[in-house]
């Protein structure tokens, strides 16, 4: 899941020579992006010409054309900045505090084996709880307001991040922590010369995961009871009955989904030039 | 000078590695250690680089005990094991940490052009060849001026042609300043071409079973390395033979 995004934009610069001759899909990224434009923008065309021909209503399905246009009001009137503003400051805090907490705990249980089997047995069976079962325990205990949102946020991006760190210390190349061994660096400088570079591949893959969850976790946070934010907007089109909102809020999700893990990728990006992988020649 | 003092290695699983090894190589020799697989030559070779503990017996390099890793020891493994991600230059000046910016940048550089890699100080590892990583990895371990420096068979992996290049390379690094050298192989040639003095080990448990001076003049007389190689393969060839 890492490949994706980093694999279209490394291919502009690296691929580019073998580009006429590969077949279309591994051709050059405008192609490649229109062929991922193809499916959508033919089903969206399809229903709209559908509905304005008469041969369906488009009540319970409305036409893109209504959807975009609730999306322009809601945009029009401020009222989806506010929402967008909202989601957005809870993903951001419950990331950062699951991503915080995932990476420190991944590194101690990673590298201090006392700490190892005293804790990663408790998180490992907490883990296999399904992070929506606190939601009722979160409600009693924090309340209705942002806390209790924050929280289950931060438990839904904790674990693949808790995972991924300790997984990637524990499987860090004996041959090199050998080289660091070698020019003697003390335990320290061992942790920010070897190990450190070491996981960072896996740790950022981590993080993608868990902010992803992150957007998952936000809606299901939402629809627990919000006042703003875009899961509100699903919630109240659907009370009101109104699909064309639910559709623009689902929309903005995966426009807000997309855009962060973009920006991600992009920030660590230059972490990453080293690497030498296989997304560029599969 | 660093000696082995009858230097002996058990594994936990009671696999015996080495056995009663006792040596010593002269500062600014170049010492080669031969041998079939398995007859304890990189275990020997850890043990002196302070990555493995002895079961027995002691190392000293100038009456120090080399126990741990040793500021005045450096390594070159069978891999070139250099950090992917850090460039060649970052890599061949990975153990200066403690000196400063423009020092470091100088020592790299010269190392550097020693072994022809100036032009690639700032590509990544990955886009190297084998030799021209090995070759990195060997500037790495000489920029930190080792008195001594230890060789796992680190040309095992290259073709002949890259080997020979290497070879080159090593001796010019070494007459730079002069450290004593201890080079595990199991070619015979390489040692012959190399080395000063060769140690044929035997296995089962690993122990010394002939030393032999090679009187060849360096840069190499093919015709005296010749006769160096045919004692070096015979001898091999009755250790190995004495133990099957």
């Amino acid at each position: 899941m890492a490949s994706g995004l980093a694999g279209a934009a490394e291919a502009d610069t690296r691929d580019a020579p073998a580009s006429g001759s590969g077949p279309i899909v591994r051709g050059d990224s405008a192609a490649r992006a229109l062929l991922a434009l193809v499916l959508p923008l033919c089903l969206a065309i399809g229903w709209e010409l559908a509905v304005r021909a008469g041969l369906a209503q488009g009540r319970l399905v409305p036409p893109p054309s209504r959807v975009l246009a609730t999306l322009a009001a809601l945009a029009a009137s401020g009222e989806l900045r506010v929402h967008v503003e909202a989601t957005l400051l809870r993903v951001a805090s419950g990331f950062a505090l699951g991503a915080s907490l995932g990476i420190v705990l991944g590194a101690v249980t990673g590298t201090l084996p006392l700490a190892r089997h005293l804790l990663d047995p408790a998180f490992q069976a907490l883990r296999a709880v399904p992070s929506l079962a606190w939601v009722p325990l979160f409600i009693l205990w924090l309340g209705i307001l942002e806390t209790p949102k924050v929280v289950l946020i931060a438990v839904g991006v904790f674990f693949p991040v808790y995972v991924g760190v300790s997984g990637a210390i524990a499987s860090v190349d004996r041959k090199l922590v050998e080289v660091g061994r070698i020019f003697r660096l003390s335990k320290p400088a061992l942790a920010r010369r070897i190990l450190l570079p070491a996981i960072l591949p896996a740790t950022i893959v981590a993080l993608r995961t868990g902010l992803g969850l992150g957007f998952l976790f936000v809606v299901a946070a939402e629809l627990m009871g919000a006042s703003e934010g875009l899961g509100y907007l699903l919630v109240d089109g659907q009370q009101f009955g109104k699909p064309e909102q639910i559709l623009a809020a689902i929309l903005a999700f995966a426009i807000l989904g997309k855009a962060a893990d973009t920006v991600l990728v992009v920030l660590t990006r230059p972490l990453l030039r080293w690497q030498d992988v296989a997304r560029d020649i599969l | 000078m660093l000696t082995f003092r009858n230097v002996s290695k058990t594994y936990a699983d009671g696999t015996r590695a080495l056995a009663g090894i006792t040596l010593s190589v002269a500062p600014g020799e170049i010492l080669a250690l031969v041998g079939g697989s398995g007859c304890g030559k990189t275990t020997l070779l850890r043990l002196a680089a302070g990555l493995d503990t002895a079961s027995g017996g002691a190392i000293h390099l100038d009456g120090e005990a080399l126990d741990r890793p040793h500021p005045g020891v450096g390594l070159v493994f069978q891999e070139p094991r250099l950090l992917p991600w850090l460039t060649v230059a970052q890599n061949v000046g990975f153990g200066l940490a403690g000196h400063g910016a423009p020092e470091r940048r100088a020592r790299v550089a010269h190392a550097l052009d020693r072994v022809g890699l100036a032009e690639h100080a700032d590509r990544w590892p990955r886009d190297l060849s084998g030799g021209q990583q090995q070759r990195a990895a060997i500037a790495r371990a000489f920029v930190a001026q080792p008195k001594v420096l230890l060789l796992d068979e680190p040309f095992s992996a290259l073709d002949a042609v890259t080997r020979q290049d290497l070879h080159g390379h090593l001796l010019g690094l070494w007459a730079e300043t002069r450290p004593t050298i201890v080079l595990v192989t199991h070619d015979v040639g390489e040692a012959a071409v190399l080395a000063d003095r060769a140690v044929v080990l035997r296995p089962k448990p690993g122990r010394i079973h002939a030393i032999f001076d090679i009187a060849t003049p360096r840069p190499d007389d093919p015709e005296a390395n010749a006769a160096a190689t045919r004692q070096l393969r015979a001898a091999l060839g009755a250790s190995l033979r004495e133990n099957a």
